[in-house]
């Protein structure tokens, strides 16, 4: 039996009260051993600030397995469950604590899965963003390869002192390659 | 002078939304999901993607979603009435439904959460500025996880239709939004449920971006009476459908 999907729709302007929660962008605390900062911008087309958007990362943890653990709406402060939501400010940033994700096969390039919802964004979207620095690994990627050239950086993150910055282009210049993974 | 939004009239924009749909009519596909490029929604002009999105098998992470389990969730947290002191004001309701993926398959224990305006159709939240009363027994959060069977089950007040500022005297629909995950990361979903017969429907840009009707029926909830409860509430039912699920199930989905 094959069903039709149900439509998405906008988040909508006022989904922080309901959406936003203490500690949903800390994936572990401050200070914990190996954390990072996993922080962007999302632009419009304009390449001003989305102001009222919502992130939302899924990753492996750094040994590359996939958490099986609950508890990412009331952390517990020391199970990483591999999954946070942040809103972005009114710089239109959003800025997650977590761990480095590792590769969940051997060889295969690291990378944080990512959704995007915001006011005037119809439907969510859903990206990566590629760790940065295994030349090798990002180059035998088979979705990178699949996309190109030009594009191909919007998808891997860069390396700063705490982390990693991803930009997530919504329209225009620089526009994120986004993802369609529906089966045919 | 170029007039701005906030000056354009309801018969401005749905003759945008009019033309849209005839070139849809006239077309020979089959369109199911919302469109990310709809000028008649104002705000998303400069925030769809112009670029096709780039089809991908899944794989790693993607195949799988976070799991949330009692330890996330009170399950007061589905009674959107009980939240205070007092009862809220409005039309008590129960809204409850099935959870399937692609292939009709439940999804189970899984997380749903919803928020909603008030009965007079004010959020709590602070920029909301419509002048409606914020009720102060009614905050229009919720969340639950599915049962075994795909079945969430909220009870909550009917929210009311709102204005907003996509072009002079423009209304929303009355309705409540739902946030879903499946059992892979791809199926991830925000949408909104509306009610049967709302006479907004055709006037609204953010329902009508879904070009279809078919596939625009399968936002509006149906009555039901055997969810009526006696002397107690009135009943919703909705399914929801994500998209296909690309994994084998494996026996813990199946538990």
């Amino acid at each position: 039996m094959t069903l039709v999907p149900t439509p998405g729709q906008t988040v909508g302007p006022f989904f922080a009260f309901a959406l936003v929660h203490d500690g949903g962008a800390e994936l572990v605390p401050h200070g914990h051993p190996g954390a990072i900062r996993f922080t962007g911008r999302v632009l419009d087309g304009a390449g001003d600030p989305v102001p009222d958007a919502l992130v939302e990362i899924w990753q492996a943890a750094p040994d590359g397995s996939v958490v099986r653990a609950p508890g990412s709406l009331h952390r517990d402060g020391f199970t990483f469950t591999g999954w946070g939501r942040a809103p972005t400010d009114r710089s239109g940033r959003y800025t997650f604590t977590t761990l480095t994700p590792g590769a969940t096969t051997p060889g295969a390039a690291p990378y944080v899965a990512v959704t995007v919802f915001a006011r005037g964004l119809l439907d969510r979207l859903l990206t990566r963003a590629y760790v940065p620095g295994d030349d090798a690994a990002l180059g035998a990627d088979p979705l990178l390869a699949s996309v190109e050239e030009a594009r191909r950086a919007t998808l891997v993150a860069t390396a700063d002192e705490h982390g990693f910055v991803f930009d997530i282009r919504l329209q225009g210049d620089g526009e994120t390659v986004f993802l369609d993974h529906r089966r045919d | 002078m170029t007039q701005t939004h906030a000056e354009q009239t309801q018969a401005q924009v749905s003759a945008e939304m009019t033309a849209l749909t005839e070139a849809y009519d006239a077309s020979a596909t089959v369109e199911t999901q919302t469109r990310l490029d709809y000028p008649p929604y104002r705000s998303s002009l400069l925030r769809h993607p112009t670029k096709d999105l780039h089809h991908a098998d899944p794989e790693g992470i993607e195949l799988w979603s976070p799991v949330f389990g009692e330890r996330d969730i009170d399950p007061l947290e589905a009674d959107l009435t009980l939240q205070h002191d007092g009862e809220p004001i409005g039309e008590r309701m129960k809204v409850t439904g099935r959870v399937l993926d692609g292939d009709g398959r439940p999804v189970r224990h899984q997380l749903v959460e919803i928020w909603q305006a008030n009965a007079g159709g004010r959020y709590v939240h602070k920029r909301d500025q419509h002048p409606a009363a914020i009720d102060p027994h009614f905050t229009g959060v919720g969340r639950c996880l599915t049962d075994a069977d795909g079945t969430y089950s909220f009870t909550t007040i009917k929210p009311g239709p709102y204005p907003w500022r996509n072009h002079r005297n423009a209304w929303r629909p009355a309705h409540i939004h739902f946030s879903l995950f499946g059992s892979e990361f791809t199926q991830r979903m925000v949408t909104q449920m509306y009610f049967p017969g709302d006479p907004l429907f055709a006037l609204d840009p953010i329902f009508q971006a879904i070009v279809d009707r078919s596939a625009r029926e399968r936002l509006v909830a149906a009555y039901d009476h055997d969810v009526t409860e006696h002397e107690w509430a009135t009943g919703y039912r909705w399914d929801i459908v994500l998209t296909g699920t690309h994994r084998t199930p494996l026996e813990e989905d199946e538990s």
